[in-house]
């Protein structure tokens, strides 16, 4: 699906994220336009997920402000403009592959691949018929992934997209979200490893 | 909407068999009361239907805890509750008690009458007690949820669950118990508590699910 | 202490709460010779009213238990009032004040329990009836252990604010359907021959010592309540600051270990 919106972009403005009552970082501002990438770097228990979540319309800002610009009626925030793929893979381990992705396309909309092709996009073709339970942790990981692909998002906040993931499958998730932003995507990843995304930024968060 | 429904039904039906475990629930709950009271069988076919009822209630308070914490065990519930401006949540909420109900409480309805038989529960009696069990649980369930979703983020809250859904149900076991009791009992009027009842039940469709999307906003 | 040495936002979201304690330090003692000086004149009064010619002496007990009950009822509206001050305005003293509050009007609550059912020996010859009153003071005795256990069992406190604020709402806007169910099914099961403490008109020899005994009861839940959430809310600097010495702790360490 063609996105019209092409002044959509992404603003972060001193940000401030707290946790149980702590503060775990302050002062963060970002802004994102289409097709740019922002990868958050930083050690464990520096906010990554924090901010994500903030992104997401998860958590609220201990102070600053986040907002989605240009988006028209379709997207009126992050949360409804966002895919949000966190540490978890929000999939039923009593379902099938095939059931899971259809559902989660279906409560989305905005069906963007047929729930095989989104299979086959992330090499998971072959599988789609077994429970999700009887998948490798990589294989779950993956499944997880081709939920970005079964309805369209024009934001993906990623949180360690490639945990779990072989060489070779981070690369190949490397060109689909390479794709993503050639088609006028935004992506906001976190990640402690290389995502080898050329042309994104990065933005280094140290624990406070 | 439908696409969650069906989807938590399938997963009540097929995967934690939590249907079967509240039926049994239900069978042994009932089971151990005439053990307690003796085998009169007048006075069980007296208080059968508030037997009935109590177990119901009981039965249906035990899946409760699984409702929203399942979802938030794997991540789905982030999704559900970012997917507000295009599912409100209060209706998400909704849809899920209903699933909830259809696939955990409906077979206890459904097991009543049968069970209502060992009692020598009247047939006109059973009748109105299964009645007002299909009208009067899902209220159980949509009370339920609030306490379901403040307890969402606590790994062992299936009895604080129960010990804060409890008192709010009284008024549904009361209205419950006295229109099946009515039917049989002739100078009391049977439509009035049933009306009650369903009222009850509506306005529990609305408060529950609210106070419950509120309660799994805040939960994080 | 010093607000400006820690300008974490949970120390700064405290400052309003410090002006709050000085007025607590200054109002308390106030308010509980105030309580002490009604309450005994109430209690005097209660003394020297004359004897209900049908209960003789114990009708005496009405002079507390009435007062608590009434309190249990005042506590619960302060809470459901403090819910809507969180939820709403997310004002942090309106948390405070639900949580301070929360085991004050069980303990109320259940004194006037314990005194209803004393005063029930006597009158009904049995410990405890499944009257209405009795039945709906029980039932929200129960919701107050409800709200009490929730705010115990979640451990990071702005989510404990929240879910006690939307329980205690919840249960407000239940209150009245559970009296009305409770009536009705009193009335159904049992004929209203008990005993009603709302009966024909009080007499005003009795009223009047119950009115002042009231209101020193009211001084004695407010002064309790004030240092509950004074309590509270130096409860919550020392978990702040120990939380801030365990992260310095941690930063020290970090430092050492990078040296």
């Amino acid at each position: 699906m063609p996105d019209t919106h092409e002044t959509m972009r992404l603003d972060a403005e001193s940000l401030s994220g707290a946790r149980g009552g702590d503060t775990v970082f302050s002062g963060v501002s970002f802004a994102l336009s289409r097709g740019q990438a922002l990868v958050v770097t930083g050690p464990n228990g520096a906010g990554k997920t924090t901010l994500l979540r903030i992104l997401a319309g998860l958590l609220q800002p201990a102070a600053g402000r986040v907002a989605l610009s240009g988006g028209g009626t379709a997207w009126p925030d992050t949360a409804s403009a966002s895919h949000y793929l966190g540490h978890l893979d929000a999939m039923k381990t009593a379902l099938s592959v095939e059931e899971n992705l259809l559902f989660w396309q279906r409560f989305a909309g905005h069906a963007r691949m047929s729930v095989p092709k989104a299979l086959e996009t992330v090499g998971l073709g072959e599988i789609g018929h077994l429970p999700f339970g009887y998948l490798s942790t990589g294989q779950r990981r993956r499944a997880a992934l081709a939920r970005l692909f079964v309805s369209h998002r024009p934001l993906w906040l990623l949180d360690e997209p490639t945990s779990g993931l072989d060489r070779a499958s981070a690369g190949r998730l490397a060109g689909l979200m390479e794709g993503h932003l050639r088609e006028g995507g935004m992506i906001v990843a976190a990640t402690h490893l290389p995502l080898g995304l050329a042309g994104a930024r990065e933005l280094r968060m140290e624990r406070e | 909407m439908l696409a969650l429904y069906l989807r938590d039904v399938r997963l009540g039906i097929r995967a934690g068999s939590g249907a079967l475990t509240g039926v049994l629930f239900f069978l042994a709950v009932v089971a151990v009361i005439p053990f307690g009271v003796g085998p009169d069988l007048n006075l069980l076919a007296r208080i059968g239907p508030a037997i009935l009822w109590i177990g119901a209630l009981l039965a249906s308070l035990l899946g409760l805890e699984r409702l929203f914490q399942a979802d938030r065990e794997d991540g789905s519930l982030d999704l559900l509750v970012m997917a507000d401006s295009r599912h409100m949540l209060a209706l998400t909420v909704f849809v899920k008690c209903l699933a909830h109900w259809t696939a955990n409480v409906l077979p206890l309805v459904a097991a009543a009458p049968l069970l209502g038989l060992f009692m020598n529960v009247p047939p006109l009696s059973l009748g109105a007690a299964t009645l007002t069990l299909l009208a009067g649980t899902p209220a159980i369930a949509f009370i339920g949820a609030v306490g379901a979703a403040l307890v969402v983020a606590l790994p062992r809250g299936g009895l604080l669950v129960s010990v804060l859904v409890l008192p709010l149900t009284v008024p549904v076991l009361i209205f419950g118990v006295a229109a099946s009791r009515a039917a049989v009992a002739d100078p009391d009027p049977f439509l009035q508590p049933f009306l009650v009842l369903c009222a009850l039940t509506l306005f529990f469709a609305v408060i529950g699910p609210v106070a419950a999307a509120l309660a799994l906003r805040n939960a994080d | 202490m010093s607000e400006t040495a820690n300008p974490t936002a949970r120390l700064a979201a405290l400052a309003n709460p410090t002006r709050f304690l000085a007025l607590a330090d200054r109002l308390v003692p106030w308010l509980a010779a105030a309580a002490g000086l009604v309450l005994a004149a109430g209690l005097a009064m209660a003394f020297a009213a004359p004897e209900d010619y049908q209960q003789g002496i114990t009708v005496r007990i009405m002079y507390i238990h009435v007062p608590f009950a009434w309190l249990s009822m005042f506590c619960y509206t302060l809470m459901a009032a403090s819910a809507l001050g969180t939820l709403v305005w997310r004002h942090p003293l309106a948390d405070v004040s639900l949580k301070a509050a929360a085991p004050i009007g069980a303990t109320f609550t259940a004194l006037a329990l314990v005194t209803g059912s004393i005063w029930g020996k006597p009158m009904w010859g049995t410990w405890w009836v499944w009257d209405a009153r009795l039945t709906s003071v029980f039932v929200l005795f129960l919701m107050y252990l409800g709200i009490i256990a929730l705010t115990r069992a979640l451990d990071d406190q702005g989510r404990a604010a929240r879910a006690a604020a939307i329980l205690t709402l919840v249960g407000f806007i239940n209150i009245p359907i559970i009296k009305f169910s409770v009536d009705w099914w009193n009335t159904l099961h049992q004929p209203a021959s008990v005993f009603r403490l709302d009966g024909p008109t009080i007499h005003s020899s009795l009223l009047w010592p119950l009115l002042i005994s009231a209101l020193g009861f009211t001084f004695l839940f407010l002064t309790l309540h004030l240092m509950a959430m004074r309590a509270e809310i130096w409860r919550r600097r020392v978990s702040a600051m120990r939380r801030l010495a365990a992260r310095a702790a941690e930063g020290r360490l970090a430092e050492g270990g990078a040296s």
